[in-house]
C-alpha cells in the first residue's frame, strides 16, 4: 500500500538511510527512535497502571467512597478525552511540533499522580484530576503513534509497532507490581505510590525530552506549502482510503464487546477463579507482550491486512470459548492467551496500516481520527452487548458477538480489499537483512 | 547517539528530524541517568518515610471477647476494638486483630481482614476471637453482617479494576451459613424478580445484607439498569424479588419491622445519602435527623438508635448515633471509629 502513497507525491516520511540504518540493523531494523518512544511508553505505563491499581483501593478504602461514587468518577470523562485527543493531533500537525504535544500529554499524566494528593477526599476535585490524567493519554496517544510512523520506513511498520508495543505492555504488567512493593515498605501508605509514581512518570518525559527526536515536516517554503487547516483536516475523510479505514476501523470496534465483560463472563462460567478477578487483565498483558513483537514482523511479512483481520478472528474464537466446551484453567489460559492476541494483532498493527494511508502533514490528525472512531465505537459495542445480556442472557450474547465480528471482518476486507493486495512486499530500499 | 551525521544526510530530505535539544551524546546519557537517580532516589526516600509513618500495633490491654452484654465493638486504627456502651470513647480495648469491617452478634463475629492491599480475608470468628471459618474474597471490603442469631453471615466486596471502557463498578455479595455450611459466593447467582418479571441482565449487582430472625430471608440492596432496589431474599429457595426503589444497606430493626438505610438524595448518589427509615408494614419512609451525607450500612443498637460512621474532611472516621423515630438530633458516640455493632 504504501507504494501507492509514494505515487500520490506523499512523503513516507521513511528516514534516510545511511550511517543510521546500520544502527538500526542491530536491533532488527528498529529505530532508536521507536526504541525512545517505546522505552518512554514503558516508563509512563508502569508509573499510571501503579496508580491504576490501587485507585479502587486508594477510593474506597483509603477515602471510603461508595462504589457508585467511584463508578461515576470513573465513567464521565470518555467523550471529553475523544475531543481533545483529535484537539491535539491537530494542533500537533497544525504546528509540526509532535513531540511537543506528546509532551505536554505526558507531563499532564505526570502532574495529575500529585494532584491526587492534593485533591483529598473532595470527590470533585478527584474527578478533575482524573479527568486530566485521561487528557494526558489522550493527547499523548496519536502524536506517539504519528512519530513511530515518521520514524520507521513503511515496510517495517508493524515490527516498529510490534516493539513499541511490547514495551509498552512491559509497563503494564510490571506497574500493579511496582504498587505492591511500594504499598509493602511504605505501611500501606497510598501517598508513597502517588509520589512514587510521579517521580516515574517524571522519568518518562524526561526520556521523552532527551532521546526523542521530533518529525518535522519540511517547514513551508512555498505559499502552496502553507500550515495545516481546520478545512485540510476536514478533507481527510474525503479521501476514500481513509474514509474506507476510519470506517472499517468504527467497524471492528462495534464488534469488540469489551474487557469487562468478557472477564466477568470468564467469572461467572468459572465460580472458582472469582479471588483471581483482578488478575484477568494481567494475563492479558501478560499475552500481548508475549507476542506484539513477532505478531507484528509477521504483519510486515504477511501483510497488516491479513493480520489483523487474523486478530479479529481470534477475538470471534474467544468470545466462543467462553461458553465453549473447555472449562476450568485451560479455558483461562486458551482466552486470555487468544486475547492477548487479539489485542497484539490489531492495536498497534492497525496503526501500522493506517500510516502510510494517512498523509504526512496529517497524520496525527488521521491517527486520532481513527482511535477516536474506535474508542466512542467501543461505548456503543458496550450499551448494546448490555442491552443483548439482558434480553438474550450472557451465552447467546457472546455467540452474538461472536457473529458480530465475523461480519465486520467481512465488512472490513469488502473495503479495505483493494489495497490488501498492495501489501508491502519488497522494500525499495535497501535494508540489511534482519535477523 | 550522535546525531550529527544523520541529521547532516536529511537536510535534503522532505522532512527533518529534529534532534532532541540537550547536550550531545554522553552528557545527555549522563543527565538521563543523574536525573532518573534523583528522582527514584526522591521516591524511595519518600516511600522509606511513610513507612516510618506507619504506628505499631496496638494490644489489647484487656482480652476482647465478643460475648452478649452491654459492650460495643468497632473498628479503630484497623483493628478490632471493643468499648462499654455507658462511656464507649473511653475504656477501649483494642484487639491485635486487625480488619477492617466488623459485625458481631450473639457471640458469632465477622472480620474482614487485609492479608495485603489486594487480599482481604472473610474470618468468622467466636466469642474469643478463634478463627472458625476463613476464606479469601475478591475485591475490597466494603459490608458485613451477621444474623442476629449468630448463624448467618453476609459481606460485599467491591471488585472494581475494568480498565479499558466498561466504567462503572461491580460488587459481590456473599453468605456463609455457619451451621449448615452453605456457602454463597456471589448472590448474582440466584434468581431475581424486577418488578414482578424475570430479570437476566448482566449488570446486576448487590451489596448490603441484613437478616430476618428466620435466618433464611434477608434484605439487601441490588442495582441493575442504573437504579437500585431494595430486594428481600429466600436463601433456601436462591431467589430474590424487588420490593423499593432508591433504597440502599438495609439493616433491619431488632423487632423486624423497620428498616434503616441510606436514601440517594433526589434518587442521585452523587448528590450524597440520607439516613431514612422505612416501616414495612406501610412502606412509609422517614428522614432521621442526620443531615449529613452518611455512606455505610447502619446498625441498630436497640429498637430506639441507630449508629453509622461519618468521616471528617481529612478521611478520620467517627461512630455517630440517631434516633430511629426522626426525633432529636445526631450524637458522636465513639471517634476514632469506624463499623460499629451493639454487642
Amino acid at each position: 500500500m504504501y507504494l501507492s502513497t509514494v505515487k500520490s507525491g506523499t512523503p513516507t516520511g521513511a528516514p534516510p538511510t545511511g550511517e543510521r540504518t546500520g544502527r538500526r540493523g542491530r536491533f532488527g531494523a528498529v529505530s532508536a527512535n521507536v526504541f525512545a518512544l517505546g522505552a518512554v511508553s514503558l516508563v509512563t505505563d508502569v508509573s499510571s497502571e501503579m496508580v491504576t491499581a490501587v485507585l479502587p483501593l486508594y477510593l474506597v478504602l483509603g477515602l471510603q467512597l461508595s462504589p457508585l461514587a467511584y463508578g461515576a468518577i470513573d465513567g464521565v470523562y470518555t467523550g471529553a478525552t475523544a475531543l481533545l485527543r483529535l484537539a491535539g493531533g491537530y494542533l500537533a500537525d497544525r504546528t509540526h511540533r509532535r513531540k511537543l504535544v506528546a509532551g505536554i500529554g505526558y507531563g499532564l499524566s505526570a502532574v495529575a499522580k500529585l494532584g491526587l494528593l492534593a485533591a483529598g477526599r473532595s470527590t470533585g476535585a478527584i474527578g478533575l484530576v482524573i479527568a486530566a490524567d485521561r487528557a494526558g493519554k489522550g493527547l499523548r496517544t496519536a502524536p506517539r503513534d504519528a512519530l513511530i510512523t515518521l520514524s520507521t520506513p513503511p515496510h517495517a511498520l508493524g515490527r516498529a509497532f510490534g516493539v513499541h508495543r511490547t514495551m509498552d505492555s512491559i509497563g503494564a504488567f510490571l506497574g500493579p507490581l511496582v504498587a505492591l512493593g511500594v504499598l509493602a515498605a511504605a505501611a500501606q501508605s497510598y501517598d508513597a505510590v502517588f509520589v512514587t509514581s510521579f517521580c516515574v512518570a517524571a522519568v518518562g518525559v524526561l526520556l521523552l525530552a532527551l532521546f526523542v527526536r521530533d518529525h518535522r515536516g519540511a517547514l513551508p517554503a512555498k505559499p502552496d506549502a502553507a500550515p495545516v487547516r481546520l478545512r485540510d483536516a476536514a478533507t481527510l475523510l474525503a479521501e476514500a482510503p481513509v474514509r474506507r479505514l476510519v470506517l472499517a476501523a468504527c467497524l471492528l470496534g462495534l464488534a469488540t464487546i469489551g474487557d469487562g465483560f468478557l472477564y466477568l463472563m470468564l467469572q461467572r462460567r468459572e465460580e472458582v477463579s472469582l479471588v483471581w478477578f483482578p488478575l484477568l487483565a494481567a494475563g492479558t498483558s501478560l499475552g500481548y507482550l508475549l507476542v506484539a513483537t513477532p505478531i507484528g514482523i509477521l504483519a510486515d511479512k504477511v501483510g497488516r491486512l491479513p493480520v489483523l483481520l487474523g486478530g479479529y478472528a481470534a477475538l470471534a474464537v474467544t468470545y466462543l470459548l467462553v461458553f465453549g466446551p473447555v472449562g476450568g484453567w485451560p479455558l483461562l489460559v486458551l482466552t486470555l492467551g487468544l486475547y492477548g492476541v487479539f489485542y497484539a494483532a490489531t492495536d498497534g498493527v492497525l496503526m501500522a496500516l493506517a500510516g502510510p494511508v494517512l498523509p504526512e502533514r496529517l497524520r496525527t490528525t488521521g491517527i486520532a481520527l481513527i482511535q477516536t472512531g474506535q474508542a466512542l465505537s467501543y461505548l456503543v459495542s458496550s450499551v448494546l452487548f448490555g442491552l443483548a445480556w439482558t434480553l438474550w442472557g450472557p451465552q447467546a450474547a457472546s455467540r452474538v458477538a461472536a457473529a458480530a465480528v465475523l461480519v465486520a471482518i467481512a465488512a472490513t476486507v469488502a473495503l479495505l480489499r483493494t489495497r490488501a493486495t498492495a501489501r508491502p512486499a519488497v522494500p525499495t530500499q535497501p535494508v540489511e537483512p534482519t535477523r | 547517539m550522535s546525531t550529527s551525521t544523520a541529521d547532516a544526510s536529511s537536510t535534503d530530505a522532505t522532512s527533518t528530524d529534529v534532534p532532541a535539544s540537550a547536550p550531545p551524546g554522553r552528557g545527555r546519557i549522563l543527565v538521563a541517568v543523574t536525573a532518573s537517580v534523583a528522582l527514584l532516589l526522591a521516591a524511595g526516600a519518600y516511600t522509606v518515610l511513610a513507612g516510618r509513618r506507619g504506628e505499631p500495633a496496638p494490644v489489647a490491654t484487656v482480652p476482647v471477647t465478643l460475648d452478649p452484654g452491654p459492650r460495643l465493638l468497632f473498628v479503630s486504627d484497623r483493628h478490632l476494638a471493643v468499648s462499654a456502651r455507658t462511656d464507649p470513647d473511653g475504656s477501649r480495648s483494642l484487639a491485635a486483630l486487625e480488619c477492617v469491617r466488623t459485625y458481631a452478634a450473639a457471640g458469632t463475629g465477622v472480620c474482614i481482614h487485609p492479608v495485603n492491599a489486594w487480599t482481604y480475608q472473610l474470618m468468622v470468628l467466636d466469642a474469643k476471637l478463634g478463627t472458625t471459618k476463613e476464606f479469601t474474597v475478591p475485591g475490597l471490603p466494603n459490608r458485613a453482617r451477621v444474623s442476629a442469631s449468630g448463624r448467618m453471615v453476609a459481606w460485599t466486596t467491591f471488585v472494581g479494576g475494568d480498565s479499558y471502557n466498561s466504567g462503572g463498578f461491580s460488587t459481590r455479595t456473599g453468605i456463609y451459613d455457619t451451621r449448615g455450611g452453605a456457602l454463597v459466593n456471589s448472590l448474582e447467582e440466584f434468581a431475581v424478580t424486577v418488578e414482578g418479571a424475570r430479570h437476566t441482565a448482566a449488570d446486576v449487582n448487590f451489596w448490603g445484607v441484613t437478616f430476618t430472625a428466620d435466618d433464611n430471608r434477608f434484605y439487601a440492596t441490588m442495582a441493575t439498569g442504573g437504579k437500585r432496589y431494595l430486594v428481600e431474599g429466600d436463601f433456601a429457595a436462591r431467589t430474590v424479588r424487588t420490593l423499593a426503589s432508591n433504597v440502599e444497606c438495609p439493616s433491619l430493626s431488632p423487632d423486624g419491622r423497620r428498616i434503616a438505610f441510606k436514601q440517594a438524595i433526589d434518587d442521585q448518589p452523587t448528590n450524597g445519602w440520607r439516613l431514612s427509615r422505612l416501616d414495612l408494614d406501610t412502606m412509609r419512609v422517614t428522614n432521621l435527623a442526620e443531615t449529613r451525607s452518611v455512606d455505610d450500612q447502619a446498625a441498630w443498637l436497640d429498637d430506639a438508635t441507630v449508629a453509622y460512621t461519618l468521616r471528617a474532611a481529612d478521611g478520620t472516621p467517627s461512630i455517630w448515633t440517631v434516633p430511629a423515630d426522626g426525633s432529636g438530633e445526631p450524637s458522636l458516640l465513639v471517634s476514632n471509629a469506624e463499623s460499629p455493632a451493639g454487642l
